[in-house]
């Protein structure tokens, strides 16, 4: 049983080590070898293949690999199958003449079996280790340090020698290391691989060296040990990294929901339990522009969060404006009340938005520059979550700026402050009432164009988010932004860290208990206002 | 007496009884005739009674004390949870599994005993003090921290929703013992009666209305006596009556715990005519619509809210039947023209109307305001 694949390794040690030999046939025989004999007389054949050198090779050995390689019957000619099923085509394995159509039971497969697969990959490893292509030559490096192969470490150390990009150098100088560790070289050498793979990524070191912690010499297994412990070490700081970045963008979309709800509640001190819908209002205002985009102008896909946007924050601050005058105008110093109609609208707005589009979830799709993610250390981080991220501060600090510095923002804070002061200096206290609560409402639009790339667009979006927002606000500090700012923060950098060993659920649940706890030991939250107007 | 029973009350309780009379009469008639009623249509009538408790115990703390609890739901599954633990040990081995030492889904999830907060609901009255007890700790505690520092108004009814979202995240987890996502289901008997049967359906529809009938008096016994007027000034100028030397985080504790106490009765008389308790019962949106109950039939006039109560569950039940699309547009609507119109309720609206009617009062006699 053990003898097959050794004396298989052996075929393709040889066949290898001695070129001459092997190119004393040509591919054009090699290939008409391949259907006769068992599975390892076909193994040494793809290994005298491999070693050929010829450029079609790879296709034949790919072809081989998932079954399209057949003979046909009529002539013997070894042909590469394309087509249905129900009408197979064939083109010639290493011409790549066009045969046309075959008929159906014109080619016989030529059959492989799972050891047969491994040889296959380990010699077009070694095929494409030199490929003129810098992306398959990567791909080969690293899926040489995935699954080393004594076999390999010739090919490796030439390709080493001969590779000029740097990056692939790295990636085969790794595989290399890995390769001499699985072969029977000494106990230097292997130490020095060891130096080598302990310098990668602590993933890649773990996958690599687990094999040989239990080596039987002394020194061996000792650099192993140290250089997977080391490689723990890193990873769990990175994790630690990568949770604090995960908490940061969960803040991020916490203080996106709650921001607009910053300016209604902490500002005006209206209960606006409708901003959950306006978010998701927001959320499908990006629906429609994308589908508008798709139907009319699908070049322009990648523009589509970028119009969405300000459209996002008219119609939704629209709609804010007319809750206002509609409805909250009337309820003034009136909380509960306010609350109870708001959540009227809410009822309405979700109802509206289920007839309209139906219940189940809507594809929003994430334009191409956004998708992807790039690795940091030991982390991976998405593109989406950077652009939240940036998102959410932009929108931020862009507020916080509205509200410091223009004639609104004055006239906003005046209102707020001392309204009949401010009306007597002529400031029209409706107008900037609808306008507050109507920016206040096109935030939260701004925020259902950020969820529409992360969550779910159904007309239960908005639900999800309200209570998390309140909370964000309320433990921030009614009418702060910098409060609401850091309440969103540290609340998504503790719920990250929390998730880990409580699990997501008991996670929020034990965040939860942490601000109801929290609001009684201080009801104005993190950062109180000070002054007469705080005095509830 | 007669503070206790004033017209309202009077009215309410008389119509309350003489349904509670015909009711089972009814249900015994022959089929054919036409004042029959079907059995099934009992636990749905006993289930809008149970609400009708609810909303007396939210309008008990909201209309009173100024308490807007969003979390009064959590009290009643709180209640119900507790009966629903006892019904569902009644079921012994008759289960899918035919365990007769645990529930089918603790089967389900491979445990291999009972966990220790199940102990003693096999006994029914542990299970009905625990009914009381649980939501009436429970709003102890909580009513006790958020008093105490002065947490009020809005900030309150917001921790209070964040209160029974935490719940409903909870008891959604498989581990913690209560059936997770699915509840409690599958009841077979009370007491040895089976839930099924006529007459154990007739018999909880009659004890809800009589719960509902000492709620009511309950309430309204608070409500007139001396610590009833602190709550009114508690709730109007809180400030005001600290300073005149009134503990007010005492008065709103007690209130907030009674109110949450009968919340508790109404979940557990629910449970058994409902034949299930899940976790939904806990969503922060069930909390909110009782308070429109509360706000629909008139706050602080404890009928009010009965009444409320049973006029919004009827509407729900009959527009979710014909017209689903319409409901949530209707209670929406419903919210808001509350607020803004009918800011004293139907109760108000009918004040107001008798008043409208009468010839103007004689200015010397003194009207009540």
């Amino acid at each position: 049983m053990l003898l097959r694949p050794f004396l298989r390794l052996v075929a393709l040690c040889l066949a290898m080590l001695t070129p001459l030999a092997a190119s004393a046939q040509t591919l054009e025989e090699l290939v008409t070898q391949l259907p006769a004999g068992s599975y390892d007389d076909r193994a040494a054949v793809v290994a005298e293949i491999a070693a050929t050198g010829d450029p079609r090779a790879l296709a034949v050995l790919e072809a081989l690999l998932e079954g399209e390689l057949e003979q046909r019957n009529s002539d013997g000619r070894i042909v590469i199958v394309g087509g249905t099923r129900r009408a197979p085509t064939g083109t010639d394995a290493l011409t790549g003449e066009d045969l046309g159509e075959l008929g159906r039971r014109a080619t016989e497969r030529i059959r492989v079996n799972n050891s047969l697969r491994r040889t296959i990959r380990t010699a077009m490893g070694v095929m494409t280790l030199r490929d003129p292509d810098p992306a398959r030559r990567l791909a080969a490096a690293e899926a040489a340090l995935r699954s080393p192969a004594v076999e390999q470490l010739d090919a490796l150390d030439a390709a080493m020698q001969a590779e000029e990009l740097d990056y692939i150098r790295e990636a085969q100088t790794l595989a290399h290391a890995a390769t001499i560790l699985a072969s029977d070289a000494d106990t230097d050498t292997k130490l020095d691989a060891v130096a080598v793979i302990s310098g990668a990524s602590a993933l890649t070191v773990q996958s690599t060296l687990n094999a040989y912690r239990a080596a039987e010499d002394p020194a061996l297994a000792a650099a192993v040990a140290d250089a997977i412990e080391a490689a723990e070490r890193r990873q769990a700081l990175w994790g630690q990294a990568q949770n604090l970045w995960f908490g940061l963008s969960l803040g991020s979309v916490l203080l996106l929901a709650a921001i607009g709800l910053a300016i209604t509640f902490g500002v005006m001190g209206v209960i606006n339990l409708a901003h959950g819908e306006l978010v998701m209002l927001g959320a499908y205002t990006t629906f429609l522009v994308q589908e508008t985009i798709r139907t009319h102008a699908p070049e322009y896909f990648g523009w589509s969060l970028a119009i969405a946007v300000p459209l996002a924050f008219l119609f939704v601050g629209a709609v804010g404006v007319a809750i206002e005058r509609g409805i909250v105008r009337h309820l003034y110093g009136r909380p509960l009340e306010t609350l109870l109609a708001t959540w009227g609208v809410s009822l309405i707005l979700q109802q509206a938005v289920r007839s309209v589009f139906g219940p189940t979830n809507r594809e929003v799709g994430t334009p191409d520059w956004m998708s992807g993610a790039f690795q940091l250390g030991e982390m991976t981080v998405t593109w989406p979550r950077v652009a939240i991220v940036i998102f959410s501060l932009t929108v931020f600090f862009g507020l916080l700026l509205t509200m410091r510095y223009s004639a609104m923002g004055l006239q906003m804070r005046a209102v707020t402050q001392n309204r009949a002061m401010a009306a007597n200096l002529g400031i029209r206290t409706g107008r900037v009432d609808a306008l507050t609560f109507g920016l206040g409402a096109g935030i939260a639009g701004l925020a259902g164009v950020a969820l529409s790339q992360i969550d779910n667009v159904s007309p239960n979006l908005g639900q999800s988010y309200i209570i998390d927002s309140f909370l964000v606000v309320v433990f921030g500090g009614v009418g702060n932004l910098w409060g609401t700012l850091a309440a969103a923060m540290s609340l998504g950098v503790a719920n990250k860290f929390l998730e880990p060993w409580a699990g997501a659920v008991l996670g929020k649940i034990l965040i939860l208990i942490f601000i109801i706890l929290f609001i009684q030991k201080r009801p104005r939250g993190l950062f109180p206002q000070r002054g007469r107007a705080a005095e509830g | 007496m007669s503070k206790l029973i004033d017209l309202r009350m009077g009215l309410f309780l008389a119509a309350l009884f003489i349904v509670t009379v015909l009711v089972p009469i009814a249900s015994t008639l022959d089929q054919g005739s036409a004042l029959s009623i079907p059995s099934y249509l009992i636990p749905l009538m006993g289930k809008y009674l149970c609400y009708a408790i609810l909303a007396v115990a939210l309008d008990l703390c909201w209309g009173y004390a100024g308490i807007l609890s969003l979390g009064h739901g959590a009290f009643f599954a709180l209640g119900g949870y507790a009966i629903g633990m006892h019904l569902m040990r009644e079921i012994g081995a008759r289960g899918v599994y035919a365990n007769p030492d645990l529930p089918d889904f603790m089967v389900f999830l491979g445990w291999n005993e009972l966990p220790w907060f199940w102990y003693g609901f096999d006994w029914f009255p542990f299970a009905a003090v625990m009914a009381l007890l649980v939501p009436g700790a429970l709003a102890f505690v909580f009513g006790w921290f958020a008093f105490r520092s002065r947490v009020s108004g809005v900030y309150l009814s917001i921790i209070t929703q964040a209160l029974t979202f935490a719940l409903l995240l909870a008891f959604f987890r498989n581990e913690m013992g209560f059936g997770g996502n699915n509840g409690l289901t599958d009841f077979r008997d009370v007491l040895g009666f089976s839930l099924s049967a006529p007459s154990t359906r007739i018999a909880l529809f009659v004890l809800t209305a009589i719960a509902l009938a000492a709620c009511l008096l309950i309430a309204k016994a608070i409500t007139v006596s001396k610590a009833g007027k602190v709550l009114v000034a508690v709730r109007d100028a809180e400030s005001r009556t600290r300073f005149m030397g009134y503990r007010v985080e005492n008065y709103s504790v007690f209130v907030f715990t009674v109110s949450a106490m009968m919340a508790g009765l109404a979940g557990a008389l629910y449970v058994p005519q409902v034949g299930i308790i899940n976790p939904g019962e806990f969503a922060p949106a069930n909390s909110i619509e009782i308070v429109v109950w509360v706000a629909l039939g008139g706050r602080g006039t404890l009928v009010g809210a009965a009444i409320g109560a049973l006029v919004v569950v009827a509407v729900e039940s009959w527009l979710t039947a014909n017209f689903p699309d319409l409901w949530l547009f209707a209670l929406g609507a419903l919210f808001i023209i509350v607020v803004l119109w009918m800011p004293n309720g139907l109760l108000g609206l009918v004040e107001k109307l008798r008043l409208r009617r009468k010839p103007a009062p004689d200015p010397n006699t003194e009207t009540p305001a």
